[in-house]
């Protein structure tokens, strides 16, 4: 089998082209990515304000992955994830207001506040975590696409890792048997350069991380992660993969953060030039942005009503954040156990 | 001149066998590394070779033979052209020895079997701890198709220890799955199906395996529950067996009740008995959190009355008085029971009344049991075979202290594994592991006799 499948960036020829996407659609990527990155500075901000305690690993830089992915989804697949995961709950639609009080600690949080930024679930929104061990979620997620298989649903299972999980053996423990018994489960590495403060080049024997499934005959692929819409391409590849039952995918989507590792990183490991350079050049939502202006899909002002949109639902989340109480100590004990 | 063929121990805790078939008749000749015969041993069929070479000039155990004590003699050899009659008979045996186990040693004075659950009154039958564990998944299988098997050798191979015997027969591929060795992978994999409202049953060939996987186990199987706010839970068995086996070594023989039982969001439940085993296996399959089934290798093949229906259940979190005694409490569980059981048949002999609890479920603690006994008591050993640092008698003790502290006429005290990695010589193996003299004496302590 073929590890290496080069898409092509745009249909030369008899190759099948992805239709291009609606005006509606680019609005809704627009809106989903900006959704993302307004939460994540608003989080920074409440962080710095000793509102958020503990880890807070922010997606800023990397929103086009998560929506790109979860534009391809179905509402009953599954997404799983480490733990710089708010991007990807408000990507599965989950309430920003319940994730921001899960980050403050407050009972109206998804987890009643007993979480963390690291630890939300909904089961709802086919949302499983909130990981805070790097590639116990592999295996988890691959265990979420052996469900599937078992009951016979044409499902997937979006397990996203980081460019420093895919050097933990679980993940190629996770690879063989996704590949042996052909589960439907998607990894998406999402190759931010850096594994907290170890770069990929420090890292990694062999920087493609898209041929690490090559042993297994996992077929994979390295996508722009900083374009939404090559990434919903590539995406649309990999599940119509899975769902045809030839077992699990491999996405390398190469983005950037422009944060730290986690808010308590200065990030020194790397020149500000760098971060520089991939903000200007290659931001995911400049770039969106200035496609639907040239492509003529919105105005200007259209794209200012849904900046305004989102504020205010960032603005309401930080709030709610704020008002929802702490849980009350009787929540110490509960949830340890069901009662059989 | 003529060679006996004994019957081989092929595993660590084989002391007898089935020749199920002989692939050599009388008459035949053989030479090294020629299959005689195939052995069911307590694991697996295995193939004997021949060592010498000659003609198979006698089958003293026909196949199909049962039982067939280890070292029995099962063929003779002659050198070509000797007749048999002419040789002399009983020459040494081309086996390597095998000491006898020191646990089975020990509990060789024969005690009563523990009678099934008191409230129990229907009709039983005789049944080894293996067959009761596996009746107790093909049950629960059969009433809820979330209900799977995954692990190492459970599905070709019928079970590493058999436990899983002709369950992939009944259920198929789909539902006795055969892993990879990578207990990290598929212990993962497991608990994400969990989320997902399957109900997996992991089988670790061994516990000392499951260490690979303990990150899945706590982290994920354990903490979910709570750290999602009650929203998503992982109802999921692991099991296999624990504890130290015969002679095989320091990384083999570890028990680990005390690791899992430390762990909130975890049950953690250590059988004695067969009845038991089935009852709790299948609460533990129908219970919604994740639960650790701390088996014994060395109790498979023990046979224990069972009840005789498919609906029988043992709740998690209850003890069992499985001797009354008024003198000295003994808290045991697993095969410790069994020591503890010896050594209050001594104690008798001696003028002390002994009161057994085989504790059954280690988290939840049945303290109310221990407390009782207590009461009655005064006096209280604890026996594992884990470590003696924090280990479950630690833990019993402090409760004691705890709430019982005026029940007490004398400290309590541990019989416990050595504080050492467990040596593979067998007279240190036998030293390092908790006795039944060992018990004897503590509670002779306890009682200042």
């Amino acid at each position: 089998m073929t590890t290496a499948k080069r898409a092509p960036k745009t249909a030369g020829g008899a190759s099948v082209a992805a239709p291009a996407p609606s005006a509606d659609i680019l609005l809704k990527y627009y809106r989903d990515m900006l959704l993302i990155r307004r939460f994540e500075e608003k989080a920074g901000q409440l962080y710095g304000m000793g509102l958020i305690g503990g880890f807070c690993h922010l997606y800023i830089g990397q929103e086009a992955v998560v929506v790109g992915m979860q534009a391809t989804l179905t509402p009953q697949d599954a997404v799983i994830t480490s733990y710089r995961d708010h991007g990807h709950m408000l990507a599965c639609g989950m309430d920003p207001r319940g994730v921001m009080a899960e980050l403050t600690g407050r009972i109206g949080g998804y987890s009643k506040g007993k979480g963390g930024s690291m630890h939300m679930f909904s089961k709802e929104k086919n949302f499983y975590g909130g990981h805070g061990i790097v590639a116990a979620q592999v295996s988890l997620g691959t265990g979420i696409a052996f469900s599937f298989h078992y009951r016979g649903m044409a499902n997937v299972c979006a397990t996203y890792m980081g460019d420093g999980a895919v050097n933990q053996g679980q993940v190629y423990e996770s690879f063989n048997m996704a590949s042996l018994w052909k589960l439907p489960v998607i990894y998406v590495i999402e190759n931010n350069k850096y594994a907290m403060g170890t770069s990929v080049q420090r890292s990694a024997a062999g920087q493609e991380l898209f041929r690490r499934g090559a042993a297994y005959g996992i077929p994979g692929e390295p996508v722009d992660g900083m374009s939404v819409i090559a990434v919903q391409e590539a995406a649309a590849r990999a599940v119509a993969h899975c769902k045809a039952g030839n077992g699990p995918y491999i996405l390398e989507m190469n983005t950037y953060r422009y944060r730290g590792h986690s808010m308590s990183d200065p990030a020194k490991y790397r020149t500000k030039e760098e971060v520089s350079k991939m903000r200007e050049q290659h931001d995911p939502i400049d770039q969106l942005r200035a496609l639907i202006l040239e492509g003529g899909y919105a105005d200007e002002a259209a794209l200012k009503d849904i900046d305004r949109e989102i504020k205010d639902i960032v603005t309401d989340a930080a709030e709610f954040s704020q008002s929802s109480p702490e849980p009350d100590p009787s929540e110490l004990y509960t949830d340890v156990l069901i009662e059989a | 001149m003529a060679i006996d063929i004994l019957m081989p121990a092929l595993s660590p805790t084989m002391t007898e066998g089935k020749l199920s078939r002989w692939l050599k008749k009388e008459g035949d000749k053989v030479k090294p590394g020629d299959v005689l015969a195939e052995i069911e041993t307590d694991k697996a069929t295995m193939e004997v070779e021949a060592v010498d070479e000659g003609v198979l000039a006698k089958i003293t155990v026909p196949e199909g033979t049962e039982n067939v004590a280890v070292n029995a003699v099962i063929a003779v050899l002659t050198e070509e052209g000797e007749s048999l009659s002419a040789a002399p008979k009983a020459a040494p045996a081309p086996v390597a020895p095998v000491a006898a186990p020191a646990i089975v040693a020990s509990a060789a004075t024969p005690i009563a079997a523990v009678p099934a659950e008191p409230d129990w009154t229907g009709p039983t039958k005789m049944q080894t701890v293996r067959e009761a564990l596996r009746d107790a998944m093909a049950e629960e299988m059969r009433a809820n198709e979330a209900v799977y098997l995954i692990g190492e050798e459970v599905a070709e191979y019928q079970g590493a220890y058999k436990v899983s015997q002709n369950l992939l027969q009944e259920f198929g591929p789909r539902r006795v799955i055969d892993t990879p060795i990578t207990e990290h992978g598929f212990a993962g994999l497991a608990v994400g199906a969990g989320f997902m409202g399957l109900k997996p049953i992991v089988e670790f060939m061994t516990f000392n395996f499951a260490m690979q996987a303990i990150d899945q186990i706590i982290n994920s199987a354990a903490k979910t529950l709570y750290m999602s706010g009650g929203q998503m839970g992982c109802s999921i068995v692991f099991r296999g067996p624990n504890g130290a086996a015969s002679r095989v070594g320091a990384q083999h023989s570890q028990c680990y009740a005390s690791w899992y039982a430390h762990c909130p969001g975890l049950k953690v439940v250590a059988p004695y008995s067969a009845a038991d085993a089935k009852g709790l296996l299948k609460a533990a399959i129908r219970d919604p959190n994740p639960v650790i089934f701390l088996e014994n290798e060395m109790l498979y093949g023990s046979s224990f009355e069972v009840p005789d229906t498919n609906d029988w259940i043992v709740p998690i979190g209850k003890a069992k008085v499985v001797r009354p005694g008024k003198d000295v409490t003994i808290t045991a569980f697993s095969i410790t029971v069994r020591h503890a059981l010896a050594a209050a048949e001594a104690l008798a002999a001696q003028g002390i009344d002994a009161e057994v609890i085989d504790l059954r479920s280690i988290r939840p603690l049945d303290t109310d049991t221990i407390l009782a006994s207590l009461a009655k008591t005064n006096r209280c050993v604890t026996v594992e075979e884990g470590w003696p640092f924090a280990g479950i008698g630690s833990e019993i003790g402090m409760q004691i202290m705890e709430k019982g502290f005026d029940l007490l006429d004398a400290p309590v005290l541990r019989v416990t594994g050595k504080d050492i990695p467990l040596p593979y010589a067998a007279n240190l193996e036998k030293l390092a592991l908790p006795t039944v003299d060992d018990i004897v004496q503590a509670a002779r302590a306890v009682c200042y006799r």
